[in-house]
C-alpha cells in the first residue's frame, strides 16, 4: 500500500531572529486529513513555527514543504500554498472597514476569480455552519470577540483550503467565549479537515487532536497522541509545562 | 438547582430603571460654574471681557460705523479719494475695495473677458461641491473632473470658439490661488501615496532609496527656493526651443513639495495600523495590490484624515508664495491693485478681504474633514 504523502513536511528547519535561535532542527509530518495540536510555553517557537509554514515568517535552514509544493522564494509557489492554507490568528484581524460578508468574499473575488454573488453564497453557507449569518451585513467592531473568531474562521474557509492552521484562535477571547469557538473547531475537525492548531485548550487537544507535540526554546521535545502525553509524560519539561498549566484550571 | 438559577440569570437584563433627570444649568448657573468660579477667575473674566470689547468696538467703529463705502466723482470722471485720505487711520476705506475687486480677484486678465475667469471660478467651486459628495464617489467623477478641467482651460486660454486668446502671464487672482492648489493636490496626492508606499517597500532596496533620498532631499529646502530653482535653473538645463511656461514650472514645484510632505503623511497612517492587518490579507493569497489597494490603504487614509487636511489647508496658503517669481495669485494680485496712487495708505482693508476669502476656502475644508471622519466613524464603529 503506497503511503499517502504528507500534507506538510518540515525538514530539519531553523530559523535565527537575528542572533537568537528561534527554531533549532524542527522535523515534523503532519498527514492527509491529520490533526495535530502544537503546544509548549511562551517563547517556546511555536508560533513562528506555524507562521513559517504559509510563509509569514521565512525560515534560514531546512525545507518546508506544504501540499508538495516547497516554501522557497519563488512567488508563484507562495501564492499556490497561501491559497491552499487558511489560518486564524490569536487577534482575529478581521478587516474593520468591510463588512462581516465583505471579510469573507474579498478573497474568493480577488484570488480565486469568483463571481461575486457566487462568493457571497458561499460565505453565507460558511457564516451559517459558524452560527452568524445575522450578522452578515454588520462591521467587525460590532460583534463580540467569540464572533469576531468565528467570522475569521469562516473567512478563512470561503478560500476552500485543504490545511487550516491556527495560532493560539481563543488566546485573546473572554472565558465565557471560548466554548464557541472551540465547539466551530471541532465541527470543522469532524469534517476532515487537515488542522495544525497552537494552542493550550487541552480539552480540546483530547477531543480532537490525533497527535500533540511539545515545543520548548525552538525545538520539539515531545510528541504523541493526547491520551499519553497528558497521562504519562516522559521528559520533565513537559511534567513541568503540564503541571504549571493544569494548576490554573 | 442553584447553580442552574445562576447560569440563567448570566446575560438575562438586569431591571432598568430610568436615567435621572440631569440638573441642566442655566446659563446664569453655567456662567457662574464656568466665568466666575472664586475671586481669581472672576477678575480674570471680567479684565479679559472688557480687553475683548474694547477691542470690538474699536474694529465695529473703524470698520462699519466710521467707514467710506463709497467716494464722489470728479467731473473728469476720476474718483476723488480725498475723503479716503482725510479718514485714514480713523475709518476704513471700502471705496477702494469697491473700486478695485476686479483687478484684485482677477489680477491682469484682459477687464472685457474677465467674467471667463468668474466662470472658472465658480466652475472650481462646483467640482469641489461635487467631488464632496459621496453619490459621485464612482468613476464618473473622474470623466466630472477631466470633462471640467478641459472647460476651464478653454475658458482660461481662450483662442477657440471665438473666444479671444489670452496668454498665461495675464492670469492672476483667485484662478491662479484655485488652479495652483487643485492641481498641486490632485498630482501631489497618487504620489504621495506611492512614495510612501516606496518608502515602505522591503522587497526593492532601489526603489525604497529613491523615495527617501526624494523626501529628504525637498524637506530640506524651503519652497521659496524651489520655485526660484524652477524658474530660473530649470530652462537651463532643458535644451533650447523647449520651454514650458512659468504657471507649469510654479505647478510642478508645487506637486514635487507637497508630494514629500503628504508622503510621510501617509506613510504614518500606514505604520500605524496593526500588523495583523497586513498579515492576514497575506494569508489569505491577496497579492501586494490587492493587499494595499483594499486593505491596507484604505484605512491608514482614515486615519490619517486630520493630518491630511492640515496639510491641504497648508498648501492651499502656501501658493501665495509664487508671487516670489512673478506669478499673481490673489494675495498679490491684491496688493497690486491697491498700488494706484489714487488708493494710496489703503492696505489693512485689502487685507481683511483676502484673509476672508482664505479663511471661507480653510475653514469649508476643515469642516468637510470632520463630517467626513463623522462618517467613517458611524460605519466603523470602534
Amino acid at each position: 500500500m503506497a503511503e499517502e504523502a504528507p500534507a506538510i513536511t518540515l525538514d530539519k528547519v531553523n530559523k535565527w531572529y537575528g542572533t537568537m535561535h528561534v527554531l533549532r532542527d524542527v522535523t515534523m509530518n503532519v498527514a492527509q486529513k491529520e490533526r495535530v495540536v502544537v503546544c509548549g510555553p511562551s517563547g517556546s517557537g511555536k508560533s513562528t513555527m506555524i507562521r513559517c509554514i504559509n510563509r509569514l515568517e521565512t525560515h534560514q535552514e531546512g525545507k518546508i514543504i506544504v501540499d508538495g509544493t516547497e516554501l522557497t522564494d519563488d512567488l508563484r509557489a507562495l501564492d499556490t500554498i497561501r491559497r491552499e492554507v487558511g489560518m486564524v490568528f490569536q487577534s482575529f484581524n478581521l478587516f474593520p472597514h468591510l463588512t462581516i460578508l465583505e471579510n469573507c468574499t474579498l478573497a474568493p473575488i480577488s484570488v480565486r476569480k469568483m463571481p461575486k454573488a457566487e462568493a457571497e453564497e458561499l460565505a453565507m453557507d460558511f457564516l451559517r455552519k459558524v452560527k452568524i449569518p445575522e450578522q452578515a451585513k454588520k462591521f467587525p467592531g460590532q460583534l463580540s470577540g467569540g464572533q469576531q473568531q468565528r467570522v475569521a474562521i469562516a473567512r478563512a474557509l470561503c478560500m476552500k483550503p485543504k490545511i487550516m492552521l491556527f495560532d493560539e484562535p481563543t488566546s485573546a477571547l473572554d472565558p465565557e467565549m471560548i466554548k464557541e469557538v472551540l465547539d466551530t473547531m471541532v465541527g470543522l475537525a469532524e469534517t476532515g479537515m487537515t488542522m495544525v492548531c497552537v494552542t493550550h485548550e487541552m480539552g480540546f487537544a483530547r477531543m480532537v487532536a490525533d497527535r500533540v507535540v511539545f515545543m520548548d526554546r525552538g525545538e520539539i521535545v515531545e510528541q504523541g497522541p493526547p491520551t499519553s502525553m497528558f497521562e504519562n509524560p516522559q521528559t520533565d519539561r513537559l511534567k513541568l509545562f503540564l503541571s504549571q498549566i493544569l494548576r490554573g484550571h | 438547582m442553584n447553580s442552574q438559577a445562576t447560569a440563567t440569570t448570566i446575560g438575562t437584563k438586569a431591571p432598568t430603571r430610568e436615567r435621572p433627570e440631569a440638573n441642566l444649568p442655566g446659563p446664569i448657573a453655567w456662567a457662574k460654574a464656568n466665568l466666575f468660579n472664586g475671586v481669581i477667575s472672576s477678575v480674570v473674566t471680567i479684565v479679559l471681557g472688557a480687553g475683548i470689547l474694547y477691542a470690538l468696538w474699536g474694529f465695529v467703529g473703524w470698520a462699519f460705523i466710521r467707514a467710506i463705502w463709497s467716494v464722489p466723482t470728479t467731473p473728469s470722471g476720476a474718483l476723488d479719494p480725498t475723503t479716503c485720505r482725510i479718514n485714514h487711520g480713523i475709518g476704513a476705506c471700502w471705496a477702494a475695495i469697491h473700486d478695485k475687486w476686479r483687478f484684485m480677484l482677477f489680477g491682469r486678465y484682459p477687464y472685457e473677458d474677465q467674467w471667463r475667469a468668474g466662470l472658472c471660478v465658480v466652475l472650481f467651486v462646483g467640482l469641489f461641491y461635487v467631488s464632496s459628495n459621496r453619490r459621485f464617489w464612482n468613476k464618473s467623477l473622474i470623466y466630472i473632473w477631466a470633462g471640467t478641467l478641459l472647460v476651464i482651460g478653454v475658458l482660461m486660454w481662450g483662442g477657440v470658439l471665438g473666444l479671444a486668446y489670452v496668454p498665461q502671464d495675464e492670469w492672476g487672482g483667485l484662478p491662479i490661488t484655485l488652479i495652483l492648489s487643485t492641481f498641486g493636490l490632485a498630482f501631489a496626492f497618487p504620489l504621495s501615496v506611492l512614495v510612501a508606499l516606496g518608502r515602505r517597500s522591503t522587497k526593492l532596496p532601489a526603489v525604497k532609496i529613491l523615495c527617501v533620498t526624494y523626501v529628504e532631499l525637498i524637506r530640506g529646502v524651503p519652497l521659496i527656493a524651489l520655485l526660484f530653482m524652477a524658474n530660473v535653473m530649470l530652462p537651463l538645463f532643458l535644451p533650447e526651443g523647449v520651454n514650458f511656461d512659468k504657471l507649469v514650472r510654479a505647478q510642478v514645484a508645487i506637486i514635487l513639495f507637497a508630494a514629500a510632505y503628504l508622503a510621510e503623511v501617509v506613510r504614518g497612517g500606514l505604520a500605524a495600523l496593526p500588523k495583523g492587518q497586513a498579515e492576514a490579507a497575506d494569508a489569505l493569497g491577496l497579492t501586494y495590490w490587492q493587499k494595499t489597494l483594499k486593505i491596507t490603504l484604505p484605512q491608514a487614509l482614515r486615519l490619517v484624515i486630520p493630518p491630511l487636511v492640515n496639510t491641504f489647508i497648508g498648501f492651499f496658503k502656501d501658493t501665495s508664495l509664487v508671487l516670489t517669481i512673478g506669478i499673481l495669485d490673489l494675495l498679490t494680485a491684491s496688493k497690486t491693485a491697491m498700488a494706484d496712487p489714487i488708493w494710496q495708505g489703503v492696505s489693512t482693508e485689502i487685507y481683511i478681504v483676502v484673509a476672508i476669502i482664505y479663511g471661507v476656502c480653510c475653514y469649508t475644508m476643515s469642516s468637510y474633514s470632520r463630517s467626513v471622519e463623522r462618517n467613517l466613524d458611524r460605519t466603523r464603529n470602534r
